[in-house]
């Protein structure tokens, strides 16, 4: 590490200000695709904290925080992506009853008897669910396949609800003792990350932030993004499950939980291998370097499949040395996730001091 | 030509950890080109050859890196949990060996199994490393290894893990060796993280902006008993691709390469794979597109850790590409 690392900017602090604009982003909707309702807030949060701020063709918000000095800088992009998993209206059956399919990837067990948040002004609805009066046994032991859900909204057809406006889980965002319990949390908590780090954006780096969309169906804006920053390096601030439970599937005879992906309360988890990205091994080390040095918890999540918009940065124009930071959420792609206080502020305590220290003697040595 | 295989195939590098297999290849080649550099993503690039404007830019691409494995999880008795880097088949991994980047060996076994007619999954399996507990397990999760197998030369053929793609990277070194003078401007890509999706092609393709692109890869054989239908064999010369599952190599390129090998006496097939692609594609379909095409080493039992090759294609593939290279390019 280099030992100019003071900043003039002090260290962003997770309080009660940040906990009530996490409530804002996660109740807010902003299914891949449609991500408006996000970005007014993010504009909104940013503005009087950067003068470089655009909106491009796709819907990211690009907000450019360049550093001072004469020293030759890093530039850096980090992305956290706007969009969450959710559902399109694709049918209109009659009665205030709409056919529906799922935006990302959600898991259509999930799905039966759950409240709905549709369109703009958040029109309450449900997927319905055939009542337990009316079932047979053989019914309940089976999946009920999307082709035969209904999102309700019991208005009739006289609304303004229509074919092809987005929906969402109906979760109201709750602090419960050191969790929060919410919808969105992926990646909702990346974002509300990435707008501490703009407003206290290290003087030492190029700060280029990407608040991206369409990450859940395929990574698409962080690759525009990335082409459009041109960055010397690419992190990407999102959520990844914790599969940390007391008990677990493998756990009946005595077997030990080998696949929990990350932990909560475990700090930050730092990727060395998704489906999408081999994480540089340079700034892993760096990483890892910073979070020991400066005693802040993190873990390794596992090497396995997923991918976040590193991959899609990794890849861009000639290559950019990529890596991604997850704070880890249980039950993530559902109605309703919970994720630790402790890991999202020491997730943003690694970040901030991670940048603070990085300069471009990191890429001196090849990968 | 033996040794300089066996050096490369015995190295440790899968994907994304290329760092030792490069410097190897970097030693081999730094004084016979013009320029030598390594990208941000760590493919290795040199360059030889004509600096005239008019010079026509070539890209040569052989992959340096292999398939392995990455731990995710050391269990309380010491054993090794892994996930697979590129196409790993779960019938080659039992009583299968791997040796870790620290020299770290081990054996991979599963659990037992409830349907003994099934492969296990590899959340079933686990390396064995010799250790008692995990605080004794000298791997930490993350930890990469690759399939441990000594290089074996049957007469004319040559046996190993890792043949794909060192047997490509042998023949770009050869080729750099042998190619005294070109009008062309030619680029020798030493690509990283191929197994995993043709990420180290991409990003070296779009910086180097290639006028055309050839990448030199291994592909599968028609050739043993019972084997799938393709008409290619071992030692009947380098396969000049028409086509696989990511690419139609671009017609005149094919023309060119057919062309070259008929005058030059070069024996040559022609090959059609079904299933798998090669950084070729990824040049291809760079930018606003490059007209690209590959040359292919027939190689039996691919993706296993006895990976065969026949010496006489290799010679003849680098006979065609100082054919093609050294001379000026006028593509049809």
């Amino acid at each position: 590490m280099s030992a100019d690392s003071t900043t003039k900017n002090p260290a962003p602090k997770i309080r009660a200000a940040q906990t009530r604009l996490l409530r804002r982003l996660c109740e807010a909707c902003a299914v891949s695709g449609d991500e408006s309702e996000v970005r007014a807030i993010v504009l909104a949060q940013v503005r009087p904290h950067a003068d470089d701020i655009q909106v491009d063709a796709l819907g990211n918000v690009l907000v450019i925080r360049p550093g001072r000095g004469r020293k030759k800088r890093l530039r850096v992009m980090l992305a956290a992506h706007m969009d969450e998993i959710g559902f399109m209206l694709t049918h209109h059956d009659g009665d205030g009853i709409f056919r529906f399919d799922t935006v990302g990837g959600i898991d259509p067990r999930q799905l039966p008897g759950k409240s709905v948040w549709v369109g703009h002004d958040h029109i309450p609805g449900v997927i319905g669910a055939k009542p337990i009066h009316l079932t047979t046994s053989n019914e309940r032991k089976s999946t009920i396949s999307i082709d035969s859900l209904r999102i309700d909204i019991g208005l009739g057809s006289n609304t303004k609800v229509k074919v092809g406006d987005r929906a969402t889980f109906a979760t109201k965002f709750s602090r419960v003792g050191p969790s929060i319990r919410a919808k969105a949390l992926d990646d909702r908590l990346g974002v509300a990350t990435l707008i501490e780090l703009v407003k206290h954006a290290p003087e030492n780096i190029d700060l280029l932030a990407a608040f991206t969309v369409q990450e859940e169906v395929g990574l698409r804006g962080a690759q525009v993004a990335a082409y459009a920053f041109n960055p010397d390096v690419g992190i990407a601030v999102d959520s990844t499950p914790a599969m940390d439970l007391p008990t677990w599937e493998g756990a009946g005879d005595g077997g030990e939980n080998s696949r929990y992906n990350t932990r909560l309360d475990a700090g930050p988890a730092i990727y060395l291998a998704d489906s999408a990205t081999l994480a540089d091994p340079r700034l892993v080390r760096h990483l890892v370097d910073t979070a020991e040095s400066a005693n802040i918890p993190y873990q390794i999540r596992q090497p396995g499949g997923g991918g976040t918009d590193a991959g899609a940065i990794s890849r861009s124009r000639s290559g950019v040395p990529s890596i991604s930071v997850s704070i880890p959420g249980r039950y993530t792609h559902t109605a309703a996730g919970i994720a630790r206080v402790s890991d999202w502020r020491n997730t943003l305590a690694l970040l901030h001091t991670a940048l603070s220290t990085m300069t471009p003697d990191l890429l001196a040595i090849d990968r | 030509m033996k040794s300089l295989i066996q050096e490369l195939v015995e190295t440790i590098s899968p994907s994304g950890y290329e760092a030792k297999v490069r410097e190897l290849i970097r030693t081999k080649i730094e004084t016979l080109a013009d320029e030598v550099q390594v990208d941000a993503l760590g493919n290795l690039i040199a360059v030889k050859g004509g600096n005239e404007s008019s010079a026509k830019r070539i890209m040569l691409a052989a992959h340096m890196d292999e398939i392995g494995i990455i731990a995710t999880h050391i269990d309380e008795a010491g054993f090794v949990r892994f996930t697979t880097i590129g196409g790993v088949s779960r019938h080659t991994c039992i009583g299968g060996r791997v040796r870790f980047l620290d020299g770290t060996q081990g054996v991979i076994y599963y659990e037992k199994l409830e349907n003994t007619s099934s492969l296990p999954t590899f959340s079933q399996m686990y390396v064995d490393v010799g250790a008692a507990s995990r605080k004794d397990c000298p791997v930490r999760v993350g930890d990469v290894a690759a399939f441990d197998r000594d290089f074996s030369a049957y007469g004319d053929r040559v046996v190993s893990k890792a043949m794909d793609d060192r047997i490509g990277v042998a023949v770009l070194i050869e080729t750099l060796r042998k190619l005294k003078k070109s009008p062309n401007q030619v680029y020798f890509v030493f690509s990283v993280q191929e197994e995993v999706g043709l990420r180290g092609a991409t990003t070296a393709a779009f910086g180097l902006d290639p006028d055309i692109g050839i990448a030199v890869d291994v592909t599968r054989s028609g050739d043993t008993p019972k084997g799938h239908k393709m008409d290619v064999s071992l030692g009947s010369g380098p396969a000049i691709k028409v086509r696989d599952s990511g690419m139609l190599s671009d017609p005149k390129v094919v023309d060119w390469m057919v062309n070259t090998a008929d005058d030059a006496k070069i024996p040559y097939q022609l090959e059609v794979l079904e299933g798998g692609t090669t950084d070729a594609r990824a040049i291809q379909l760079t930018r606003a597109g490059v007209p690209a095409g590959c040359i292919s080493i027939p190689c039996r039992y691919i993706h296993t850790p006895s990976e065969m090759v026949d010496l006489n294609d290799v010679k003849n593939a680098i006979e065609l590409l100082l054919e093609l290279i050294s001379q000026e390019v006028e593509l049809g």
